[in-house]
């Protein structure tokens, strides 16, 4: 039977990034369906959309319209090389803005959504402006309507333009965008023929987007002739073949899949995962409410899917980061580090997005994971070096775009300067004995109750005064092995 | 877990060293097995896209010189090979092996369907998967998967980085990534680390905890081993200070000591020269030249040159032409070079690229890399090739 307190330190962690600091005797009471509820209320406002695109980049963006559909407007190479360049620094930008909003929003589930279907929808650009178009996207959709989220997406300039749908032309189809719908963000693999691909990339062409990031149609690039998929014949147009996907029981199936995935449990358990697909085909693709059943059900807080997931590196860092705040004095650390573990905003490995669980961890991920909170608590540098992204850097090493990012991540990119913000965390012991604390402090972290060696941790604990008992068991329990599952 | 605390205090005090030591320890314990005549990879990654046309130069080829008015190397500045072909001035090593025929060059390699982005396409050769295929382990990573299924020594395969490659990213094993071995056992060897092993005694435990104390396990007990090796026989040729140049020592210290490595990772990089190309090549060349003349040197003075091939690969060629900032695109297919004593068919392999025969202005690869592969797992390694690269390629007569 696990205690009131670990089934909401599991929810929080699974609805959200991990229990906040401030919030640990309410951990011990609330009961799981109120707080619950409570993350869900949080939730539904309409989120603040981000925007860091530097003014003067989007100026240029947006005054070159295109005179030609498709064909980009003629710009200065030094005017391309600043766009380019403000939009390396600019989704770095982005992905510490989001990472913030991780960190401190109280929309917690529409966040951890947002990072679900981030990974779900993965498209990789080096725009800034359809970056956050897409992000954004998904952040009003996020717990929304399944339909308007697909639609949405696939109509963004990233999307159109990750998948190449820009040069899917009538007479010239490019299969790309219409193979991934199906096979990675609808009714998956072995579910649909090479003909289906065949005749909805044809459906799909003519939508492309104008330099601006836009969305638009071009009726000459369409072919409206008579297209066959899943047994609906006539001049189907790409709203028509997602509209049939989503007819499809096999979508709901799919997408309730992958979310069970990530939220609960690695290994499905195909008798909830239908009862629950079939619910959300039902209410015709309802995400809140397929999220509420997951997280009221008495399985969700089955022993078995407690502390049974490895961490991404982004749930671990900004876990770490909601149950010891800190003040970061350079930020730009969180990004070498995203980029050590694996796991960049903005940069899924491919259009399958992050594959996840044990993929996360090697030597080299856990041993850096390890010592990271050592590296917070003495404000230490990161030792390694990330490998190179050329995809970004575009062959400009040594030059003005690399000396820039340099800039942005000085002084020290992999200086972890971080203020620990002791007092708010400790004052949550101020009822424990000194006795006591290192089982509370061990309940608070670890989500995977194994026999952590409390006898071996004794000679690693600072006894000289209790601040420093719970600085040194905090430190000591966050850089276990168990502290990298929840 | 029954032992129950004071009980394991007192076994703890009791017991002596390998009593108490994890199952995954032991296994380091027995003789290692590998010693000369066990054949060794080195595989040479030339991150961001190397431009072999000039590289391995066309020299008698008007098309080549036509694309390139800027960047193309004249005849008589290159290190000729044959009538045909000249390689870069700066690889004045590797003109050296080619004479003694310890070099053999690959031309036209890549795969079809090329894709012209830096991280899918060297996922692409890092997984062996086709264009359309998303894999998430890598064909080193299987290899270790299929050599080493009972066996607990990711040390199989090292890559010389602080981040490990896919490549070296199995389905099952994961490989080991180091930049320094003495480094490496400083940050395992953390008391700490040793407590929460021996406490934890996790070898039945459920997934994933079990997985996670496997590879610490794992890496505390290859931190060790590796470096006690690196000590066994020390390299006392002097390398370039150059980052390859101390991988390649750390890989020539090991090579001479009895440890079980089989593969070796390096990376070179980065050629992504879209402006400035021939001075960013040359540097890199001259690091590569500089590194790999001690490196060569070691192991023929150990005589393990028979025993070791180094491969060298990039995620893709660039584009014939030359653009307008003195550098060139991203391209298609490409070279690679295969450097050993055991070679079999020395110089170069097969035709230089059709240049009259392009693609959308791109080299049309002729020979699938993975072809490539499959020779090294099955006829180096003695490996299934089958069974790691889920396919049955025609093998290359090289080795």
């Amino acid at each position: 039977m696990s205690s009131n307190q670990l089934k909401n330190q599991h929810l929080w962690w699974r609805a959200g990034f991990g229990p906040p600091a401030d919030q640990v005797s309410k951990l011990l009471k609330e009961k799981p369906e109120s707080l619950f509820h409570s993350i869900l209320k949080a939730s539904e406002k309409k989120p603040e959309l981000f925007d860091v695109a530097d003014l003067e980049m989007r100026a240029l963006v947006m005054e070159n319209i295109e005179m030609t559909p498709g064909k980009r407007p003629d710009l200065k190479p030094e005017e391309k090389q600043m766009i380019r360049k403000q939009s390396v620094l600019d989704i770095a930008k982005l992905n510490i803005r989001w990472l913030e909003e991780m960190t401190g929003s109280h929309a917690q589930l529409l966040e951890k959504m947002s990072l679900f279907w981030h990974g779900h929808f993965a498209a990789k650009t080096i725009n800034i402006l359809y970056d956050q178009a897409l992000l954004n996207v998904i952040r009003e959709n996020a717990l929304g309507n399944f339909k308007d989220l697909l639609l949405n997406v696939s109509k963004t300039a990233s999307m159109i333009q990750f998948l190449n749908n820009n040069q899917n032309k009538k007479g010239h189809p490019n299969e790309n965008f219409a193979r991934e719908l199906m096979e990675l963000f609808t009714i998956g693999r072995g579910h649909y023929t090479e003909t289906d691909v065949k005749e909805s990339a044809r459906a799909f062409t003519g939508w492309g987007t104008t330099f601006q990031g836009e969305f638009n149609f071009r009726p000459r690039q369409h072919d409206d002739g008579i297209k066959t998929f899943f047994g609906k014949t006539g001049n189907l147009s790409g709203e028509d073949i997602i509209e049939i996907l989503l007819g499809q029981k096999q979508t709901a199936v799919f997408i309730t899949k992958k979310i069970y995935r990530f939220f609960v449990h690695e290994t499905v358990d195909e008798e909830i995962v239908q009862l629950l697909a079939a619910k959300f085909f039902d209410s015709g693709y309802d995400i809140r409410s397929l999220m509420t059943s997951i997280f009221t059900s008495s399985w969700f807080y089955d022993p078995k899917n407690i502390g049974s997931q490895i961490k991404s590196p982004v749930l671990w860092m900004v876990g770490i980061r909601r149950q010891l705040p800190m003040e970061l004095q350079n930020p730009a650390v969180q990004l070498v580090l995203e980029r050590l573990l694996g796991q960049v905003l903005f940069a899924p490995p491919n259009v399958a997005g992050w594959p996840g669980g044990k993929h996360w961890i090697d030597s080299s991920s856990l041993m850096l994971r390890m010592q990271i909170p050592q590296i917070i608590y003495r404000s230490d540098a990161i030792l390694s070096k990330p490998k190179d992204d050329d995809d970004v850097m575009m062959g400009m090493r040594d030059q003005a775009l690399a000396k820039n990012i340099k800039k942005l991540k000085n002084p020290g990119m992999e200086l972890f300067q971080a203020k620990i913000l002791w007092d708010d965390y400790i004052k949550n012991f101020d009822r424990d004995a000194d006795t006591e604390l290192y089982d509370s402090i061990r309940s608070l972290l670890l989500q995977k109750v194994t026999p952590v060696n409390e006898n071996g941790m004794i000679k690693f604990i600072d006894e000289t005064s209790r601040q420093a008992r719970i600085e040194s068991i905090t430190i000591r329990l966050m850089g276990t092995p168990e502290y990298q599952l929840c | 877990m029954g032992i129950n605390r004071r009980k394991f205090l007192q076994l703890g005090s009791l017991a002596t060293g390998t009593m108490m030591l994890p199952k995954f320890l032991k296994a380091f314990e027995g003789k290692a097995n590998f010693l000369q005549g066990n054949k060794v990879l080195v595989v040479l990654q030339l991150s961001g896209g190397n431009d072999g046309l000039n590289t391995v130069i066309p020299v008698r080829n008007d098309i080549y010189y036509r694309a390139r008015p800027g960047l193309g190397i004249a005849k008589d500045k290159t290190l000729a090979l044959n009538s045909e072909a000249g390689l870069h001035p700066s690889l004045t090593h590797l003109k050296e092996l080619y004479d003694e025929g310890n070099l053999a060059i690959l031309n036209n390699v890549g795969y079809p369907n090329p894709d012209r982005s830096h991280f899918r396409s060297m996922d692409i050769w890092q997984t062996a998967s086709n264009s359309e295929e998303y894999v998430n382990s890598g064909w080193l990573g299987r290899y270790l998967d299929a050599q080493c299924a009972d066996c607990s020594k990711p040390t199989q395969v090292l890559e010389m980085d602080d981040m490990l490659s896919l490549a070296l990213s199995g389905d099952q094993m994961k490989g080991l990534a180091l930049r320094d071995p003495k480094r490496l056992y400083e940050t395992s060897q953390d008391p700490f680390y040793k407590d929460l092993l021996q406490a934890g005694l996790h070898e039945q435990a459920e997934d994933p905890v079990s997985y996670l104390y496997k590879v610490m396990s794992e890496t505390v007990s290859s931190a060790d081993y590796i470096f006690q090796q690196s000590k066994m026989r020390p390299v006392t040729t002097v390398y370039p200070n150059s980052e390859i140049g101390k991988n390649l020592k750390t890989i020539a210290s090991l090579i001479s000591s009895d440890i079980n490595t089989r593969v070796y990772y390096v990376s070179l990089g980065s050629f992504d020269t879209h402006v400035g190309q021939q001075e960013k090549q040359e540097k890199l060349f001259n690091d590569l030249n500089e590194a790999i003349k001690p490196f060569t040197d070691d192991l023929k003075s150990n005589h393990r040159f028979e025993d070791v091939l180094m491969m060298s690969f990039s995620e893709f060629g660039r584009r014939v032409g030359e653009n307008g900032s003195g550098g060139t695109d991203h391209g298609t297919a490409n070279n690679m070079f295969l450097i050993s004593g055991g070679l079999k068919n020395k110089g170069l392999l097969n035709e230089m690229p059709d240049l009259s025969n392009l693609t959308d202005g791109d080299l049309n690869q002729q020979l699938d890399f993975k072809r490539v592969y499959a020779t090294v797992l099955k006829k180096w390694l003695q490996a299934d090739d089958y069974k790691i690269l889920g396919r049955q390629y025609d093998y290359l007569n090289f080795i």
